[in-house]
């Protein structure tokens, strides 16, 4: 548990396979994330990104091929080999999937549900509130997610996947829906939170500006594979008519 | 078109059975969700009170004065308590108070999860650690299975109170001999039948209602179609349920 900086490789992903009766959609898909950093994973709408990072998480069961979070084949873990990686692991989902019937307070506590016995009053109120100050909503402790705007509750669902200190994020379309200038606010709240943390995030996006300033790395899904991966600068100098469409 | 009618209640059947048996294999498996379940005994049990209390009062009310004619025509009326305390008891007050409850409580139950589903809250829940169908269906289906039985009775007391008005509209009868009359009516065996298969009402309004939201299909419309499906369902199974007691009990000798 406390080895974090002696991983290198801390997620790959070979060889996967997903489909929904005739539908493939993940079609020998391989990835590898290191620690550290960030990796755009870009794609089309209904290309299989949220199938992708809910296949990482354990949320679905690939077809086949490998899956491997800290070294551990996430794909043939039992359901409490699953919940310890995925106390290091945060989710952060495209409708961001806050509890409506909780306040914020009660939505940032739920992950912490899993330490409940160990953990302190204290310990869990300093954790709520450390991670409502990263996000900068530290007024709306007590309000509900119904009273909050589309980038407030964003930021919120930031906090909540942010509390256990995770070492990788997953990222679901963080700025989709979003305007402009709030979308690049959250980029940057991605860009700070790697910073502090030195986490590593895999983003899905297909926003230019998250690409440009939160990712180091790009990999675009197309048909169900990886089809090009690389930084910023060489995939968008390439000549592949395909590719050329994502960075226009 | 009949073929997959058929199709679609069998599949539909063998998923709901899928369903009970998961949540029996969950449910003998310790470590419970008690704040929610607590919580939840009180949103369902509180806040169905009110409806299950008007509902109960008018029924024991109309009932009364429906009948006293006829009683009346036939000399029995100090008979009355005793048929209307019966009727209650056995057969309206479980049967009305399980409808009224699958209408609030199962419609409730099945658009809540069902929008927990569609927007992803489920996935989220699985996802921190927290196992969703221990802390949202065992703790709801737990509830309801508790607190219906207890809202029958309440609902059964008020309903006879208000059958004790009725007969005092036109007429005058204490409250003791009121009660003295359906005391000497009701036997343990009128009783216990009809409180045993109140928590089966409960059990079925709970689990069909839990079923129904988790196995929501996405978009909004999905989520009506969960909380309207559910209370449809589950009155029918009430009445299903409500057929197969009176069997029983007239096997075993009780009716
Ligand atoms: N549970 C499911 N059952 C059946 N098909 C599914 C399921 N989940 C996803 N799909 C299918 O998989 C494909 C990819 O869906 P996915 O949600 O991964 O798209 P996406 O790349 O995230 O798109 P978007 O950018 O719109 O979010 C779609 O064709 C969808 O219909
Ligand atoms: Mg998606």
């Amino acid at each position: 548990m406390n080895e974090k900086t002696d991983h290198k490789v801390v997620l790959s992903i070979e060889h996967l396979y997903k489909s929904f009766g005739e539908n493939k959609v993940l079609n020998d898909f391989n990835l590898v994330l290191n620690s550290g950093e960030n990796v755009v994973v870009l794609g089309k709408s209904g290309s299989g990104k949220s199938v992708l990072i809910k296949c990482i998480i354990g949320l679905l069961k690939p077809d086949s091929g490998s899956i491997k979070v800290f070294d551990e084949e996430i794909t043939v873990l039992s359901n409490s080999g699953l919940d310890k990686i995925r106390e290091r692991v945060g989710f952060l989902f495209q409708g961001n999937a806050l509890y409506d019937s909780m306040t914020v307070k009660e939505n940032l506590e739920f992950p912490l549900r899993r330490h409940w016995i160990k953990m302190s009053k204290e310990k869990t109120n300093e954790l709520v509130n450390q991670a409502l100050e990263d996000v900068g909503l530290a007024q709306t402790l007590n309000m509900m997610p119904a009273e909050l705007s589309g980038g407030m509750r964003k930021r919120i669902a930031m906090a909540r996947t942010l509390i256990l200190k995770p070492e990788i994020i997953l990222y679901d379309e963080p700025t989709t829906g979003l305007d402009p200038i709030t979308g690049k606010e959250i980029v940057q709240l991605m860009v700070d939170i790697k910073n502090k943390y030195n986490t590593a995030s895999l983003i899905i996006s297909h926003d230019m500006n998250c690409v440009k300033l939160a990712g180091d790395k790009v990999a675009v899904l197309i048909d169900g594979k990886c089809y090009a991966f690389g930084n910023y600068e060489t995939l968008s100098k390439t000549t592949d008519v395909q590719l050329k469409r994502y960075f226009e | 078109m009949r073929d997959k009618a058929v199709k679609y209640f069998l599949l539909e059947a063998g998923n709901l059975s899928a369903f009970t048996g998961k949540f029996f294999s969950k449910w003998f498996k310790p470590n419970y969700e008690t704040s929610e379940f607590l919580k939840q005994c009180y949103v369902i049990g509180v806040g169905s009170l009110p409806l299950v209390g008007l509902t109960g009062f008018i029924m024991g009310l109309v009932l009364t004065m429906q009948l006293r004619p006829f009683m009346i025509d036939y000399g029995v009326e100090s008979q009355l308590p005793a048929i209307v305390g019966i009727a209650i008891v056995r057969e309206i007050g479980p049967v009305i108070t399980a409808l009224i409850f699958a209408g609030k409580i199962g419609s409730s139950i099945g658009a809540e999860l069902g929008s927990m589903k569609v927007t992803e809250q489920i996935d989220a829940m699985e996802v921190s650690g927290t196992n969703p169908f221990k802390y949202l269906v065992i703790s709801r289906v737990m509830a309801t299975t508790l607190m219906l039985p207890i809202l029958i009775i309440i609902g059964d007391a008020i309903s006879i109170y208000g059958s004790y008005l009725g007969i005092n509209i036109k007429g005058n009868t204490s409250l003791q001999f009121f009660w003295s009359q359906l005391y000497d009516s009701l036997e343990f065996r009128d009783v216990l039948p009809a409180f045993i298969k109140t928590y089966f009402f409960g059990f079925a309004i709970g689990i069909i209602g839990c079923f129904k939201g988790y196995n929501s299909n996405k978009g909004t419309e999905g989520v009506g179609k969960s909380a309207n499906s559910a209370v449809v369902l589950s009155s029918v199974a009430v009445f299903i349920l409500d057929l197969l007691a009176v069997q029983i009990t007239d096997l075993m000798g009780f009716n």
